[in-house]
C-alpha cells in the first residue's frame, strides 16, 4: 500500500476526557469528576506519546490539538509535559500549530496566559451563540460578555483564534441567523467553525427529540437556506468555506483539521482518542479505551489502545474519499489512484458532473456547493 | 385390507379458521392413531407455511382405525382438502374420492362464502353431508340460528347436526358415530377385477421422489407390481404401498375402497396427471375413470431476484419447487427495469403467495413481485387471437381490433351493517350485480366482476370495509370485450416496464393519478428533481414531480468520527442495494407492488 499519507502530513491529537457539565447536544467522550490527579495524567499522556513516537521516529510534526471534553481544564504543566514529550519524538515544522479547545469562561480565560507560556498558539472558543437564550438552551455556563471578554483576550495572547457557532437552533429564522453571524464576524478571529446543529444519537437533545419536545427545529428546507446564506456571507467577509463547517482566510486553516480532511497520519492519545497511522506501508485505525478509568489504567500498564484494525484498501480508499470530498480543494485524482487502481478507475463522475454536484480540474475533483449540501449521498454515490 | 363395509371415506368441508384442522387433530388423538407424545398442532398440515396461516395447500390423507359402539371396528380415511378459493379445483377433484363429507360451521360465525362453494362441489360429488356446529362451547354460539342458516341456504338436514368444540374435545366421540352411521361404505369394488385406482393428489419428497395419495375402486395394489398411469401412458414399479397415519406406514397391500399411497420412482409431480386411473400393465382394466382437466394458472406476474447474482439460485428453486406443483408455470423474462427473472402463472392470489413465501423462506431468495395481471385475449386486425400474459408485451394499438378481459363470478356473505360498502367497492371495481339477497341478517351478493380488478388487491380491501366479517368466492365465467388500454408508468421519463399495467380506459386516469401519488412517497427523494408520469401511447394522463433532496450533509467530521462516519456512509450505500436502479432513479422494490394497492 502507498504511503500516500505523507501528503496530509502528521499530527498528533489529545483528549482531555473532563468537562465541568455535559452539554445538551454533546456526543464526544466527555465526563464530569470532581477532581483530576493532573501528574497522573501527564505521565499517563506522555506514556502513550512515547509509544507512538518509536512507531513514527523521524516523522515532522505538523501539528498538535488538544480537544476534549475540556482541555483548558487541563493544568498548563500538563499541556507542558505533552508538549516536551512530542519534540523528543518528532521534529516540530517551523510553523508548528499548537490548538488548545477552550470554554470563554473566567476561570479558564486566566489561565491562557499559562498555556501560551507552555507553547500552545491558537486557541478555539466554543462560544456556540451570541443570544442568551440560545447559550442557555444549549447548556453552556457562559453569558454572551464572557465569549465576547474571552476573544479579546485571545486575541492578545495567541497569534491564532478560531471559535465555534452553532446555528439552525430551535426557532432561529433566517434573518435571525445573518443578523448574528454578521456579528460573529465583526469579532475578528482569523477562523470559524460553523456547524448546523445536529441531534445526535446518545445525547441529551437526541432523547428529547425523541420525546417530542424539541421544538421549531428547522426543516430541511430551511437548513438549506441557512447553510447557503453562511456562505454567501463569509465569502463576502473574506472566510470561504475551505470545509464543510470551517471558514478562514488562505493561510488561516486549520493545519491539524486539514490533516484528517487530506487523508494524513495522526497518532490519538487519551481516552477515546482516534489515530491513523501508517507504518511499513499498512495504515491502521487505533481506538483508545474510552472510560477515563479504564484508559489510564491500561496506559500506565503499557497501552491504551482498546483496538487497532489494520485497514483495508478499501477502507483508506472509503476514508479519503468521505474526507477529502468535505474540502473544497477536493481530491488528488493522481494519488486517489495511487491509494486504490482499480476503484479510481471504475469511478464515475460524469453523470454527477452533470448534475452540478461534482467540479474536475486539473487533476482534481471535488463536491460543488451544490455537492456539499447533498455530501452524505453523494459520498455514498461514490463509494 | 379391510371389508368395504367397514371402510368410511370422507373429507371436512369448513371456511377458514372454523376449525378443521383443529376437528382433525382432535379424531386422530381420540382414536390413539398418534401417541400423547407426538401430538402437535395441525398434524396434517406438513408445510410451516400451511401451519403458518392455517390453511392446507396440498391434499392430505390420514387413516383412523375406530372402534365403534356397535362393537366392530372401521376404518375411517379423511382426505383433508385444501379450502381456499384458489385450489377449488383440487378440492373438487380430492371430493370424488370419498363418499361423504362433515360440513364444519362455527356456531358464532355461520356458513360463509367458502363453506357454501365447497359444500356445493360435495353435493356435486353425490357426498352423504353431516353438518358439525363448532365452538358451542363459546358464550356468542348461537347453535340454533346457525342450523336454521344451514337448512336456509345450502338446503340440507341439520336437525342430527353434532354440537362439538374442537378445542375442549366435546362432541368428538359423537362426530365419530356420525361418521360410522350416517356416511355410506364404498359402493362398489371388487378385488378379483383388474385394478382400478384413482390419483388423487401426488407430491414431490426429497427423499422419495413422487408419492401418489390413491383411491382404489378394484383389485388390489401391492408392492412390486409394475403399473399404468392410463391418462400419460408411463409405467412404473411399485417400491411401496402404505398409508398415513399420518406417518407413512408401509401396508402389504391396498385393497377396494381403501385410500393409501403408492412410490414408484417417479421423478417429478408433472409426470403424474391428477385424476388419472392407475391400473396394471399386464392386467389393464376396461374402462378408465372419467378424469379431470388439469388446472390451468389465472393469474400471472414477475418474480425477480433482488440481487441478480441470485438469478441462477432462483431458477434451481423454481424447478424444485415445481416438481411439486404442476399447476404453477413459469418461463424466463427480461425486464429493463428490473433485469433477469421469471413470469409466473398462478392458480389465484394465495397461490401466488405461498410460492414466493417459499422461495423467499425455504430458498433464502429475496424477491421483487410486479403486479398481478391476467390473460387478456388480444384480437388483431387480421382476426388473429393472441394471449396477454404481460402488459409489457403488449403490441402497438393500431394492430389490434379489440381486447377481451377474463371475468368472475363473485359470491360475497356479509352481514348487514356492511353491505353497502361492499356493493360500493363491487361497483367501482366494475362489477355488475346479479343476485342479493338476505339470511339470517346476513347478505349475499352475487357479482360479475373483471379478474383483473380482483387479482391485485380487492381481498384486502374487502376484508378492511367489512372488518373481516365478509366472507367471499369466486369462479371464472369466461371473456368479455371491454374498453381496455395499456398505461406506461414513466420515472424521470423513462418508462418502467415493470410497472406498466392493462386498465379500463374510464379508469385511467384515476388509477393513473393514485399511482403516480403513491410513488411519489414510496420513492426516496434523489439529488435531482424526478417526474412522474402516467401514459396511455403517448399521452400523459397524470403527473407528479418529486422534489430533489435540498440537504444531508454532517456538520462536523474530524478524526475521531471517521470509522463511525465511513460506518454509516456504507450503511446508506447498502440500503440503495435494496433498490432497483432504473435510468438514474432508484426505486425501492416494495414500490413494484405497494404503488399499485388503491386505498380508496
Amino acid at each position: 500500500m502507498a504511503e500516500t499519507w505523507r501528503d496530509g502530513g502528521f499530527g498528533l491529537y489529545v483528549h482531555w476526557p473532563f468537562c465541568e457539565a455535559k452539554c445538551p447536544y454533546c456526543d464526544f467522550n466527555s465526563h464530569v469528576v470532581s477532581h483530576v490527579d493532573q501528574t497522573r495524567w501527564a505521565a499517563a499522556l506522555v506514556s502513550e506519546l512515547v509509544r507512538y513516537g518509536r512507531q513514527t521516529e523521524g516523522r515532522v510534526l505538523r501539528s498538535i490539538y488538544f480537544g476534549g471534553g475540556t482541555p483548558s481544564l487541563m493544568a498548563p504543566e500538563t499541556v507542558r509535559a505533552v508538549l516536551d514529550a512530542s519534540r523528543d519524538h518528532w521534529a516540530w515544522a517551523n510553523d508548528i500549530e499548537i490548538t488548545l479547545e477552550a470554554n470563554p469562561r473566567s476561570v479558564e480565560i486566566n489561565k491562557f496566559e499559562g498555556f501560551a507560556m507552555a507553547g500552545v498558539n491558537r486557541v478555539s472558543l466554543g462560544v456556540q451563540a451570541l443570544r442568551p437564550d440560545d447559550l442557555r438552551r444549549l447548556g453552556r455556563l457562559h453569558d454572551v460578555d464572557d465569549a465576547v471578554g474571552a476573544l479579546d483576550i485571545a486575541k492578545s495572547t495567541f497569534n491564532r483564534v478560531n471559535f465555534d457557532l452553532i446555528y439552525g437552533r430551535q426557532g432561529q429564522s433566517l434573518t435571525d441567523w445573518e443578523v448574528e453571524l454578521r456579528e460573529a464576524l465583526d469579532l475578528a478571529a482569523d477562523h470559524l467553525s460553523l456547524y448546523q446543529l445536529t441531534i445526535e444519537e446518545g445525547t441529551a437533545f437526541w432523547d428529547r427529540a425523541q420525546a417530542g419536545k424539541l421544538r421549531d427545529l428547522p426543516s430541511e428546507d430551511l437548513g438549506a437556506d441557512l447553510y447557503l446564506a453562511t456562505q454567501e456571507i463569509c465569502e463576502a467577509a473574506g472566510k470561504p468555506a475551505y470545509e464543510v463547517s470551517n471558514h478562514a482566510g488562505p493561510g488561516d486553516e486549520s493545519r491539524h483539521n486539514l490533516v484528517y480532511w487530506r487523508g494524513g497520519d495522526y497518532v490519538g492519545i487519551g481516552p477515546g482518542a482516534h489515530g491513523r497511522v501508517t507504518v511499513n506501508g499498512q495504515r491502521s485505525a487505533t481506538v483508545a479505551r474510552r472510560a477515563p478509568g479504564d484508559w489510564i489504567k491500561a496506559a500506565e500498564a503499557g497501552s491504551g489502545d482498546l483496538e487497532i484494525e489494520r485497514l483495508a484498501t478499501q477502507d483508506v480508499w472509503a476514508e479519503y474519499l468521505m474526507m477529502g470530498l468535505r474540502l473544497s480543494e477536493g481530491l488528488d485524482l493522481d494519488r486517489a489512484r495511487e491509494i486504490d487502481p482499480a476503484r479510481a478507475e471504475a469511478l464515475n463522475l460524469d453523470p454527477l458532473v452533470d448534475l452540478g454536484l461534482i467540479w474536475r480540474a486539473e487533476g482534481r475533483f471535488g463536491a460543488t456547493q451544490q455537492g456539499r449540501l447533498l455530501l452524505n449521498t453523494l459520498t455514498a454515490e461514490l463509494l | 385390507m379391510t371389508d368395504l363395509a367397514h371402510i368410511r371415506n370422507f373429507s371436512i368441508v369448513a371456511h377458514i379458521d372454523h376449525g378443521k384442522s383443529t376437528l382433525a387433530d382432535r379424531l386422530i388423538q381420540l382414536t390413539g392413531t398418534v401417541a400423547e407424545r407426538d401430538m402437535q398442532e395441525q398434524l396434517l398440515d406438513s408445510m410451516d407455511i400451511e401451519r403458518e396461516r392455517g390453511i392446507t395447500i396440498k391434499a392430505n390423507t390420514v387413516r383412523i382405525e375406530y372402534p365403534a359402539q356397535d362393537g366392530q371396528t372401521y376404518v375411517l380415511n379423511l382426505i383433508d382438502t385444501p379450502g381456499h378459493v384458489d385450489f377449488a379445483y383440487e378440492v373438487a377433484r380430492s371430493m370424488h374420492a370419498v363418499e361423504g363429507s362433515l360440513l364444519v360451521v362455527d356456531a358464532t360465525q355461520g356458513v360463509e362464502a367458502q363453506t357454501l362453494a365447497n359444500v356445493y362441489t360435495a353435493i356435486d360429488a353425490d357426498h352423504e353431508i353431516v353438518p358439525v356446529l363448532n365452538k358451542v362451547d363459546l358464550p356468542a354460539a348461537e347453535p340454533d340460528r346457525v342450523k336454521e342458516q344451514i337448512e336456509d341456504v345450502i338446503g340440507i338436514d341439520s336437525q342430527d347436526a353434532c354440537l362439538i368444540s374442537a378445542k375442549t374435545g366435546v362432541g368428538i366421540p359423537d362426530v365419530l358415530e356420525a361418521i360410522v352411521k350416517r356416511l355410506p361404505a364404498p359402493s362398489e369394488g371388487d378385488r378379483n377385477k383388474p385394478l382400478k385406482a384413482m390419483l388423487v393428489d401426488s407430491k414431490y419428497d426429497q427423499y422419495l421422489g413422487v408419492i401418489c395419495i390413491v383411491r382404489i375402486i378394484d383389485g388390489v395394489l401391492k408392492k412390486g407390481d409394475r403399473i399404468r398411469m392410463m391418462k400419460t401412458g408411463g409405467t412404473y414399479d411399485v417400491d411401496d404401498v402404505g398409508v398415513y397415519r399420518p406417518a407413512m406406514t408401509n401396508v402389504k397391500e391396498l385393497g377396494p375402497g381403501e385410500i393409501g399411497y403408492l412410490n414408484a420412482s417417479i421423478k417429478q409431480v408433472r409426470d403424474t396427471r391428477v385424476g388419472d386411473t392407475i391400473t396394471h400393465e399386464k392386467k389393464q382394466c376396461e374402462t378408465p375413470l372419467p378424469g379431470f382437466k388439469p388446472s390451468v394458472p389465472v393469474v400471472f406476474c414477475g418474480l425477480f431476484p433482488v440481487d441478480a447474482n441470485d438469478f441462477e439460485d432462483m431458477r434451481d428453486a423454481i424447478e424444485k419447487l415445481a416438481l411439486n406443483d404442476a399447476s404453477f408455470t413459469f418461463e424466463m423474462e427480461t425486464s429493463a427495469a428490473l433485469g433477469f427473472g421469471f413470469r409466473c402463472g398462478f392458480l389465484g392470489l394465495l397461490h401466488l403467495e405461498v410460492i414466493r413465501d417459499r422461495l423467499e423462506r425455504e430458498y433464502g431468495i429475496e424477491l421483487i413481485t410486479t403486479a398481478p395481471s391476467v390473460i387478456y385475449h388480444l384480437y388483431t386486425k387480421d382476426g388473429e387471437r393472441r394471449d396477454l400474459h404481460n402488459p409489457a408485451d403488449m403490441p402497438d394499438m393500431s394492430t389490434v381490433d379489440h381486447i377481451e378481459e377474463p371475468r368472475i363470478k363473485a359470491t360475497i356473505m356479509v352481514p348487514d351493517e356492511y353491505l353497502g360498502d361492499v356493493l360500493k367497492l363491487c361497483q367501482e371495481r366494475r362489477g355488475l350485480q346479479l343476485d342479493l339477497t338476505y339470511v339470517g341478517g346476513r347478505a349475499m351478493t352475487v357479482y360479475d366482476l373483471p379478474l383483473n380488478e380482483v387479482v391485485f388487491d380487492f381481498y384486502d380491501r374487502l376484508k378492511s370495509v367489512t372488518k373481516g366479517y365478509a366472507s367471499f368466492d369466486y369462479e371464472m365465467i369466461g371473456y368479455r370485450e371491454d374498453n381496455l388500454v395499456k398505461m406506461s408508468i414513466l420515472v424521470n421519463d423513462e418508462p418502467v416496464d415493470a410497472l406498466a399495467m392493462m386498465v379500463h380506459r374510464e379508469r385511467a386516469e384515476m388509477r393513473g393519478r393514485a399511482m403516480c401519488e403513491k410513488l411519489k412517497e414510496l420513492i426516496p427523494r434523489h439529488m435531482f428533481k424526478i417526474p412522474i408520469q402516467a401514459a396511455i401511447g403517448g399521452k400523459v394522463i397524470a403527473r407528479e414531480t418529486l422534489s430533489a433532496m435540498r440537504k444531508d450533509v454532517t456538520a462536523k467530521c474530524y478524526g475521531g468520527d471517521a470509522s463511525r462516519k465511513k460506518k454509516l456512509l456504507e450503511k446508506q450505500k447498502a440500503g440503495k442495494k435494496k433498490m432497483r436502479q432504473f435510468g438514474k432513479v432508484e426505486i425501492p422494490q416494495e414500490a413494484f407492488i405497494s404503488a399499485l394497492k388503491m386505498d380508496s
